[in-house]
């Protein structure tokens, strides 16, 4: 399974971009581009305000569409038990505690490196199979670096003072560049929500690229701190800043707002990714990563409905999307279990984080 | 496949709902059903039955009773029989039983969305999700109303025995619309399934039997378009029907003059418009559930697109990348959004509209994937480069297919979504809200739904303008199609003669005798058409004579172009309709106090025309109820029903529109000015044709009129012959509503006539209260006048 850091990548500077596709129609109509399956593919663009100002989103007709596209569609049998392991393979296993130590970070590494149990893995014919990434704070990097040596399992770190963002700029790239030097693959960087909510595109725009560039060569995660912004119009422009500004993935949520991953901020956000798809020529693909409350089996499936509903199977993959949780992946082995035996396993029969 | 190989392509597999308890039940029947009257199972009286097949399959799943009028004419004994006691029935004990239904239907869901399924071809998801929570909704809001009749609809009873007969799209659902309000109303039913799709109503009839109901409240009758037909020649008092235009326009002509009343529910062609500053996405998702609904098989489906140009290509490409996604197939699958079609002659009712779209020269749009081959299943289509012209923008398809086409303003957006011959719902979608709330006032349909579609809900009156049909169904707008007023307006029991007796002649003194006084100078009553007094057509005029045959004027003999011309002065005054209530409330009283004015004269020419010697009562009770209209234009406000969705969905009492009059012979005055004022005060327009042997007090109002600031076209009036008049406006496809007061044969002909353009009626054959009007009555006045529009708001950033 390929890794999809920056690593390698060549990356176009802000000064060489030349798109410009402004305005409400989409370059040349193709209702059936053919997506290379590869990872997340974003030089960025120069921010366009006109676009952003013409973001519209209706929430109640985004809240009936994520009401119904898991009603519309379930996966049963054999197609539930491969996707609950695509899941585990898109999953961002996370511990972002205060009482976080190596000793509990080096454990989760382990299950990251063995999510499932081997025999399970074995029967269902996917005895390799690991989660997307591990997601630590920065004191704990080295640690899950260390763990995960040789695994092929990317570390992510929060940054740019995760959770609330409410420290000085130079301050966050400090602490990105810091990350990077201490092998993280990845960086989940935080927005500065003020620049939503005072409407501040320009200063978000600034913010963002200068953190992507902090984050060469790794991949950049921006969390729009969904709970934060208040409306879904907030969300769908601020998404859209940040990919205008490089991020590689937007991401819903840091897991500490009160408001944590819906479906209906993530099919704005969803719609925003094929927006800037569409409207860039089908070139640049953004990652999602939906985060905070995602704790069982069934919103997993969910998830992946909506990305292979709105995006396409390409989006389903770990290239282009993670799932960001914590206690998920019990439940997932929980109903593996269920598939494979026809019984209902003891939690305890499963190995701790 | 092996899990490893869906871990990487990631489909999604079969996900089929169990047919199994359906198929025991079926089986349970022998696979052969009877018809359930007077609360008994019975086979068809000839012994015929015919099959109902699964269009997924096209096998055949039971058989069914083919009715014949001897079995209709049973049911309807039985139901009117039950008829006294169920009208009897404390409504409490009615709500108790609606209540149970409403249960009952809960309990049993599952069976009654796969047996649906099954026997109609529409997703288990639509059945499971939408069709029955809404039949069980609407049991618990009609058993609301059932508990509240006698005191929110004191003045009010039951029409009696109705005969419903329902459409195959939603046939549960359909049979709730029509079953629920009825019985909460005090009504008894004799239902008529759809031919393709009769189970569900079979298991409901079931429902009705174990909850105990009395025998022959509800009755069930299976068969074709001939049984139906026999029902609607039955001995009903209503007939309720959901289906075609075509064939409500049939209904609509057998029961003219029969005095049977009648609600329409018809077909449709609604526009989906979408403004550019719309979150389109959003409008393509509705798109989807407005056209790929049921497989478009809906009266009310969003078929004709209308987006503005500028985001066309933005809505089209997403509209087609959205379209690929579909999953048509097995309608038990739970990940199948599109199942089949009902039947193969709806499918090559589908074909052949598609290939005429292409051979007039749209381009039509598929996607890439194929449909299954066993069954009746037809892709999701798009048809742009549309003219409005075309057939497929103009004709009801009921199938899955969209056609598109672009405006420029919001003007020709609306221009655009009411050129049809329909009136049934529309969508709007627009983040806008001047320009939302703007277009759904001016969209002529019964349901606009303002960036949602195809929302539903019992406490919502649902229903059409123009050919889509009349009244409602669901909300309080709909009890009154299952009402009528308490022991009627009899007339052995207000006779004229004794009514006018009644009147004092306060004035009496002060009316002379203008055969005494020396000649008047000559007056020539015109026509009054818009707002001019115009000589009439014909070039001739009719002598009008008094009580012993003196010569009293000469109005002029209207004829066809008299009467088309002022049908055509009254759709010029549509300003009349957006005016504020005020407005017309304060030229109501105008007209009042200039009618004052002159009440002597008025008052003589009444003694002069009839006779009778109340004259200046007369007068002065026209004055009061033009008093009384005045009042209600701006006090017979609509409602914000309270549906469950966070939106607020506001039930407006619109204006019909153009309502042509035929004013009663006797009370010249008083029967002009009642429903006249009462249409105008609600934003009518009128043509009034008024009292044949005594016209001479309407066109003595023109100069009222004229000096009391009413716009000219409001209020025309064309005099003549009756026989010669009402055929042509009755059969004006450009008059909206027709209120007859007269004698049977022209009750008949306005009812008849009126099935042109399914103008809505109201005919009187009896003497008429004029004077001691019941103020329910006056009431009814103001819903003839109106037509109720739910705009249905969602709100939320």
């Amino acid at each position: 399974m390929a890794v999809c850091g920056r690593k390698g990548a060549t990356r176009r500077t802000l000064a060489t971009t030349s798109v410009s596709v402004s305005g409400d129609r989409l370059p040349e109509p193709s209702p059936h581009p053919q997506t290379p399956t590869a990872g997340a593919y974003n030089p960025g663009m120069p921010l366009d305000l006109g676009w952003i100002r013409g973001i519209r989103v209706n929430r109640s007709a985004t809240e009936r569409r994520a009401a119904t596209i898991i009603t519309r569609r379930t996966v049963k049998k054999e197609w539930q038990a491969a996707w609950l392991l695509r899941a585990v393979a898109d999953l961002d296993l996370t511990t972002l505690a205060g009482d976080d130590t190596p000793s509990n970070v080096a454990r989760l590494c382990a299950k990251a490196k063995s999510p499932i149990l081997p025999d399970m893995l074995e029967r269902l014919g996917l005895p390799q199979l690991h989660v997307g990434a591990v997601c630590v704070y920065h004191n704990l990097v080295p640690v899950a670096v260390d763990a995960l040596r040789g695994s092929g399992i990317p570390v992510a770190a929060v940054s740019t003072g995760f959770p609330a963002g409410q420290i000085p700029l130079d301050r966050k790239l400090d602490e990105i560049r810091a990350s990077v030097e201490a092998g993280a693959d990845e960086i989940d960087i935080v927005i500065s929500r003020a620049y939503v909510l005072e409407a501040r595109w320009r200063d978000l725009y600034r913010e963002v690229s200068a953190f992507r560039e902090a984050c060469e060569p790794a991949l950049m995660k921006a969390i729009v701190a969904s709970g934060d912004l208040a409306t879904l119009r907030n969300v769908a422009q601020a998404s859209t800043v940040c990919m205008m500004a490089g991020a590689d993935f937007v991401k819903t949520s840091t897991g500490k707002e009160t408001t944590n991953a819906t479906l209906p901020v993530g099919l704005t956000m969803v719609r925003a990714i094929r927006d800037y798809y569409h409207r860039t020529g089908f070139e640049f693909r953004v990652g999602f990563k939906p985060a905070g409350g995602i704790r069982t089996a069934k919103q997993a499936l969910q998830w992946l409905i909506l990305m292979r509903e709105e995006l396409g199977v390409d989006w389903m993959m770990p290239t282009l999307f993670r799932i960001g949780a914590s206690s998920l992946l019990t439940d997932i082995e929980r109903q593996l279990g269920y598939f494979l035996t026809g019984r209902y396993a003891a939690e305890h029969h499963f190995p701790l984080p | 496949m092996t899990v490893a190989e869906i871990f990487e392509t990631l489909e999604y597999g079969p996900a089929p709902e169990a047919a199994e308890p359906a198929v025991a039940w079926i089986a349970r029947h022998d696979g052969r059903f009877g018809n359930f009257i007077d609360g008994r199972w019975a086979p068809p009286a000839d012994g015929d039955f015919f099959e109902s097949i699964n269009p997924a399959t096209g096998r055949s799943i039971a058989l069914v009773a083919q009715s014949s009028k001897q079995d209709v004419d049973a049911a309807v004994a039985a139901a009117r029989a039950a008829a006294p006691g169920w009208a009897r029935t404390p409504g409490h004990v009615r709500a108790r039983y609606l209540y149970a239904l409403a249960r009952r239907v809960q309990r049993s869901s599952r069976l009654l969305a796969v047996l649906e399924t099954l026997d109609n071809g529409k997703t288990i998801r639509e059945t499971r999700d939408i069709d029955v929570p809404l039949v069980a909704r609407h049991f618990y809001y009609h058993a609301g109303w059932a508990q509240l009749m006698s005191a929110e609809l004191a003045e009010l009873e039951p029409v009696g025995v109705v005969g419903q007969i329902i459409p195959w799209n939603f046939p549960l659902l359909m049979l709730a619309w029509k079953i629920a309000p009825a019985l909460a109303m005090g009504n008894t039913v004799v239902l008529k399934p759809a031919e393709f799709t009769s189970l569900t109503a079979l298991a409901f009839a079931e429902m009705v039997e174990a909850a105990g109901l009395p025998p022959g409240v509800v009755n069930i009758i299976t068969g074709d378009g001939r049984t139906g037909e026999m029902l609607v020649e039955s001995d009903v008092d209503k007939i309720a029907f959901t289906g075609s235009t075509d064939v409500g326009r049939l209904i609509r002509r057998a029961t003219a003059g029969t005095g049977k009343r009648l609600s329409l529910e018809l077909g449709g062609k609604s526009p989906f418009v979408v403004f550019d500053d719309a979150d389109i996405d959003g409008a393509v998702e509705g798109l989807v559930d407005a056209i790929w609904f049921n497989q478009g098989q809906v009266c009310c489906a969003g078929s004709r697109l209308l987006v503005q140009e500028s985001v066309e290509t933005a809505v089209l490409d997403r509209l087609r990348r959205r379209m690929e996604t579909l999953r048509i197939g097995d309608p038990l699958d739970k990940a199948v959004d599109i199942g089949a079609i009902v039947a193969p002659v709806q499918l090559q009712r589908i074909q052949r509209l598609v290939q005429q779209g292409i051979e007039e020269g749209a381009q039509m749009w598929q996607p890439s994937w194929a449909c299954p081959t066993e069954g009746y299943f037809y892709p999701p289509t798009l048809f742009t480069d549309v003219a409005p012209a075309a057939t497929i923008a103009q004709v009801e398809i009921f199938g899955p297919v969209l056609v598109s086409m672009t405006f420029r303003t919001p003007d020709e957006a609306v221009a655009l979504a009411n050129n049809t011959r329909y009136g049934l719902a529309a969508s709007v979608w627009s983040e806008n809200i001047n320009l939302a709330l703007e277009t759904a006032r001016r969209i002529k349909a019964g349901s606009i739904w303002v960036n949602c579609t195809n929302l539903f809900d019992a406490a919502s009156g649902f229903g059409g303008y123009r050919e889509s049909g009349f009244g409602r169904e669901g909300g309080r707008e709909g009890l009154y199609e299952y009402l009528k007023l308490r022991d009627g307006w009899d007339a052995t029991a207000i006779p004229r003669q004794s009514a006018q007796q009644e009147i004092e002649l306060t004035d009496s003194e002060q009316i002379t005798d203008h055969r005494a006084a020396p000649p008047r100078i000559d007056r020539t009553p015109k026509q009054y058409i818009g707002g001019k007094q115009t000589r009439p057509d014909s070039g001739y005029s009719q002598e009008i004579r008094g009580p012993s045959g003196e010569l009293l004027g000469e109005a002029g003999a209207g004829n066809r172009k008299d009467v088309r011309d002022a049908v055509e002065a009254a759709q010029g005054a549509t300003a009349w309709s957006w005016s504020t209530a005020h407005a017309r409330a304060q030229i109501l009283y105008y007209i009042a106090e200039n009618l004052e004015a002159r009440r002597a004269e008025f008052a003589q020419r009444l003694v002069d025309q009839t006779g009778y010697r109340g004259g200046a009562a007369e007068v002065d009770q026209a004055i009061e109820r033009l008093f009384t209209f005045a009042a209600w234009t701006d006090k017979y406000d609509g409602e914000v029903h309270q549906t469950p969705f966070r939106n607020m969905t506001v039930a407006v009492n619109e204006a019909i529109g153009v309502i042509g009059v035929l004013c009663p012979n006797d009370q010249p005055l008083l029967g002009f000015i009642t429903p006249v004022a009462a249409a105008v005060a609600m934003g009518n327009r009128v043509v009034a044709v008024p009292s044949e042997a005594h016209p001479l007090s309407a066109t003595d109002l023109y100069q009222v009129l004229d000096t009391s600031d009413l716009p000219p076209g409001v209020v025309n009036i064309v005099t003549g012959i009756h026989s010669t008049l009402l055929p042509v406006l009755a059969a004006h496809d450009d008059v909206e509503a027709i209120w007859v007061w007269g004698i049977g044969d022209e009750c008949r002909l306005a009812e008849y006539e009126s099935a042109g353009n399914m103008k809505r009626t109201w005919v009187h054959r009896e003497p008429f209260p004029w004077t001691d009007t019941p103020n329910s009555l006056i009431r009814e006045f103001l819903r003839e006048s109106t037509q109720v529009k739910n705009i249905w708001v969602p709100y939320g950033e």
